[in-house]
């Protein structure tokens, strides 16, 4: 009758062929049983696994089974989809896995040495054999060094993001703008090497008699480079969000564009920016490679970020971890713990503020 | 501003305006609207100052956002100063030298080892991360019921806040015992796949640096990937179901086809982070300068879990040598990423285009 | 090859609030109705009802029986695709895929049914084209892309690739109102054309329009917002217009005109 028709039965519809039978709870039930008990007869049959591989094969033989099954039934279109849907799920499933065990192990191993010593001590003077022993000057450094790179980096970031929106025109501000993107992917390490290079090896001799001299100070300007791009990011982003009416409100009762700026449109989307500096803080605070190069790492508490070595918490868990002392695991996990709190605290924070925040919504 | 979407572009219009017209007064120095209250009385408009705060704050937000063009060229100049002295003294071809031992009298060391590990751990991370990836960001975008989705999403967000270290930490000391397992199964069984042959021992591989790595990434892909699937039109996805689609079909017709940039742009994210990713590998690799497409015995090295490891003991020339990785795996990450940057640009100009 | 709906207390619900009540009404094949009515009045659930689009959103669901051919659309067992390739549906705004040339478009809908054939995908793509009045505007540039047509021939796009997959009833839900005049006079012509293969249902806004195109015009009303829509009237398009038997539909139609 009609040219599809010819083609291939079935695509025209008509009222009396919208019925399709679906395949039963029991029959899928069926096939999942059946694929399981054929997945563990192989395995055991050939010896060739344990009961992980039973799964993963158990698994396997019922997607294909379900395909099959479900082709025989409902057609190829509709078992397509429910094998999409599967797999789509399967996914989901299998990278939870993983990631469950690393919070798990986090908390587990981490809760055992989360006691006043840990908290109240450093590693000076603790030995292979000495089973406490704290991060005390860990934490100072991380605080430190964040905070220093803090004061860099969002003035810098706050007054680059003003440039691209407020006065930036034209190819410069499209080349900074895709820069600045670009600089969100510079791996940590190679801040820390720009450092080293830069200030450790170049600058710090000059104050330091010509010797090159780590300290935390060189942390915080690897940190800020890192934090720089997320930060001109965001604040950017917030800033566009600021409506023009009010900057045009402002000019209109002769406000200085720089006053607009700082008055009424940089406090307006103040929460935003907020919330886009404590995402770049918690980043900054899990950093480990760049204090390690140009921090040098210390066992003992220092408080002065300018001179010489400092640890953070991150380096910390590194440090620990390949410490052979078998007291030494349990004071990374607990470092690990303490850091992943600090970064989750913040992080949630910072979303929770942008949540609240009424430009965004 | 074009690069932006229209939304924004509109909040800004009238900001941009104004802007313009400060640009022109400026030059003629005389300013028809005064950004000071008139001062006399019939000595018509104030002249505009010379050095006002105006220009003062112009000038100084220009300069911040020129800093991050001075911050990336000053990187590549301190890593280039820093790393010619010592591949002056390096003794053998720095591209094709497989071994690292710059620290003695005549140094030897080169990046061919490492960089073909750096390469081939984050090519496997990818391999296996991207797939899921994709399945839970179509998870979160079109299958699960939104009171399931959107905590969901918030914590994969949060698991994309956790740092590397700990990742690291929980490859070496957890995740060790089933990849050795794993390893050992696969060499038993297909040991005849050169990639998994070898004698042993296993577990301290690439096969752990990758899925350790894989873990890691799998978080960046997916949540940008989530944000391209959910911005596909709703009006497209209607018409695909109109058609007599089912969810997956309508999935490849109307989903797919507009996130794939976005996807594709997600996936060289990715692969930039896998790239320049330092202490997970330096906690769960082997440490072996050789180059093997052997996935499960100990071994495996990467650029930057090299500079990591042997940073303690260098001396002056070992130090360059290890800017002089430093430099290599800077350049490698730049293309990357002004590849990614480059589609997601030329995305949002076809996506502002057609609306 | 058009087929009567027949719809019998159909009421439906987006969680618990009620959209439209129990609404009844018989649709004659190759005949074209019109549904009009203030916003809100669930004239358009009705419409999405009808192929069972409304299900896209979540927690929607019906009451009722809606039949095609004696056909129960909403019994467990029938396949909603095959529902909604029985019955095709044109949307407000154009929207053909923004990834897909003008072709590509077209045949969408019988490629995901499994049309392979180059031959067959081509006499297709052309003949709809031609049902749809924009072969000849569009047969040189047939690999450009969709989304560069103008709005009125992304909708007749939109309507070519609606009748490739050959339904029978087609719905149009509002299918002009984001089209400029001279658009919407070719969108009409093509309703008159296509009126001698499908069952047309259409949601207009356009009061004029349903009168010069429809057969048929039901009338929708609420009574207050939050109130279900309701069909107040439904009867030859030239009774309502010229003779409404019901005090609100005369009001809203006077209204309009006068």
């Amino acid at each position: 009758m009609s040219l599809l028709d010819r083609e291939l039965a079935g695509v025209v519809m008509t009222p009396d062929n919208i019925r399709t039978k679906k395949l039963s709870l029991v029959a899928n039930l069926g096939v999942a049983v059946a694929a399981f008990v054929i997945a563990a007869a192989v395995v055991l049959g050939f010896g060739i696994g344990n009961w992980v591989l039973i799964v993963v094969l158990g698994w396997v033989f019922y997607l294909v089974g379900l395909l099959y099954a479900a082709g025989r039934v409902e057609g190829r279109r509709a078992a397509r989809n429910r094998a999409w849907k599967s797999l789509i799920y399967s996914a989901c499933i299998l990278a939870i896995l993983p990631l469950a065990s690393v919070v798990w192990t986090l908390v587990s191993k981490g809760v055992g040495r989360l006691d006043g010593d840990f908290f109240g001590t450093s590693m000076n003077n603790i030995g292979a054999r000495d089973q406490n022993g704290g991060a005390y000057h860990a934490i100072i450094g991380t605080l430190e060094q964040v905070g220093i790179a803090a004061l860099i980096a969002v003035p810098l970031g706050v007054l680059g993001a003003i440039y691209l929106v407020e006065y930036g025109r034209g190819k410069f501000a499209g080349t900074v703008r895709f820069f600045v993107d670009v600089m969100t992917g510079i791996p940590s390490i190679v801040a820390g090497l720009f450092v080293l290079s830069f200030w450790v090896l170049i600058v710090s001799p000059w104050f330091n008699d010509g010797n090159p001299r780590f300290s935390g100070f060189a942390a915080s300007l690897a940190l800020s480079v890192l934090m720089l791009p997320t930060i001109v990011r965001s604040t950017e982003e917030m800033l566009r969000l600021v409506p023009g009416p009010l900057r045009e409100g402002a000019y209109a009762l002769g406000v200085p564009q720089w006053k607009t700026i700082l008055k009424i449109v940089v406090p307006t989307a103040l929460p935003g920016i907020v919330t886009g500096v404590m995402l770049a803080i918690a980043r900054a605070a899990g950093e480990t490679a760049p204090v390690l190069l140009v921090a040098g790492g210390a066992a003992a508490i220092n408080f002065d970020p300018f001179n010489g070595n400092q640890s953070s918490l991150a380096l910390f868990v590194y440090q620990q971890a390949g410490d052979a002392s078998k007291y030494a695991p349990a004071r990374a996990w607990t470092a690990a713990l303490t850091l992943v709190a600090i970064v989750l605290v913040l992080t949630i924070a910072a979303k929770m503020l942008a949540r609240r925040n009424s430009l965004t919504r | 501003m074009g690069d932006y979407p229209s939304s924004s572009t509109n909040a800004t219009a009238g900001g941009s305006g104004v802007t313009g017209r400060h640009a022109r007064s400026a030059g003629t120095g005389v300013s028809p609207s005064s950004y000071e209250p008139p001062i006399g009385g019939g000595d018509g408009l104030p002249k505009k100052a010379r050095f006002s705060m105006e220009s003062g704050f112009r000038g100084l937000s220009t300069a911040a956002g020129a800093m991050v063009l001075v911050i990336i060229v000053a990187i590549a100049i301190f890593l280039i100063s820093k790393a010619v002295p010592a591949l002056r003294a390096d003794t053998v071809n720095f591209l094709s030298y497989k071994q690292w031992f710059p620290n003695d009298a005549d140094p030897k060391f080169g990046i061919a080892a490492l960089a073909f590990g750096t390469v081939l751990s984050s090519v496997i991370a990818l391999i296996v991360a991207v797939p899921i990836a994709l399945g839970i960001a179509l998870f979160l975008s079109h299958y699960a019921p939104k009171r399931l989705a959107n905590p969901l999403g918030f914590v994969i967000d949060l698991l994309a806040a956790v740092p590397s270290v700990v990742f690291g930490l929980w490859g070496r000391d957890v995740f060790l015992e089933p990849v050795r397992d794993f390893s050992v199964w696969l060499n038993h069984y297909f040991s005849w796949l050169p990639i998994f042959g070898g004698d042993g021992p296993f577990g301290r591989s690439i096969l752990l640096g990758s899925l350790v790595l894989a873990i890691m990434v799998l978080p960046i892909v997916t949540s940008l990937s989530r944000e391209v699937f959910q911005q596909t039109p709703g009006m497209n996805e209607e018409a695909a179901l109109a058609l007599g689609a089912t969810k997956w079909e309508m999935i490849r017709t109307a989903v797919l086809p507009y996130g794939k940039p976005g996807v594709i742009a997600a996936v060289m994210l990715g692969l930039g982070r896998a790239l320049g990713e330092t202490i997970a590998l330096a906690l769960t690799l082997g440490t072996v300068f050789s180059i093997s497409f052997n996935v499960i015995e100990n071994g495996g090295n990467s650029i930057a879990a090299n500079i990591a490891n042997t940073f303690g003991e260098a001396n002056a020339t070992g130090r360059g040598a290890l800017i002089a990785s430093g430099l290599v795996l800077f350049a490698i990450t730049l293309v990357v990423n002004m590849a990614a940057r480059a589609i997601i640009y030329r995305r949002r100009e076809f996506r502002d285009s057609a609306a | 090859m058009a087929k009567r709906i027949e719809a019998s207390n159909v009421s439906s619900y987006y969680g618990s609030f009620k959209a439209i009540d129990s609404i009844s009404m018989t649709v004659e094949p190759k005949t074209i109705t019109a549904l009009i009515g203030p916003s809100g009045c669930g004239k358009s659930t009705f419409l999405r009802s009808i192929n069972r689009m409304h299900e896209v959103l979540p927690n929607a669901r019906i009451e009722g029986r809606l039949t095609i051919d004696e056909q129960n659309i909403y019994d467990p067992d029938v396949d909603v695709t095959a529902v909604r390739r029985l019955i095709g549906m044109v949307f407000q705004r154009p929207n053909p895929f923004p990834t897909m040339s003008i072709y590509e478009n077209v045949v969408a809908g019988l490629k995901l049914n499994g049309v392979k054939k180059k031959s067959a995908l081509d006499d297709a793509a052309e003949q709809s084209l031609k049902s749809a009045n924009l072969w000849n505007e569009v047969k040189d540039r047939l690999n450009r892309p969709g989304a560069g047509l103008s709005g009125g021939q992304q909708q007749r796009l939109c309507i070519a690739r609606t009748i490739a997959v050959e339904p029978q009833v087609v719905l149009m839900d509002e299918p002009c109102s984001a089209l400029d005049p001279i658009s919407t006079l070719a969108i009409e012509d093509l309703m008159f054309k296509l009126k001698d293969r499908f069952t047309i249902i259409i949601v207009t806004h356009n009061m004029q329009q349903a009168a010069r195109v429809s057969d048929k015009t039901g009338f929708f009303s609420i009574d207050k917002t939050g109130d279900p829509g309701r069909l107040i009237e439904y009867d030859d398009t030239q009774k309502i217009f010229s003779n409404p038997t019901q005090k609100k539909t005369e009001d809203y139609i006077t209204g309009r005109f006068g």
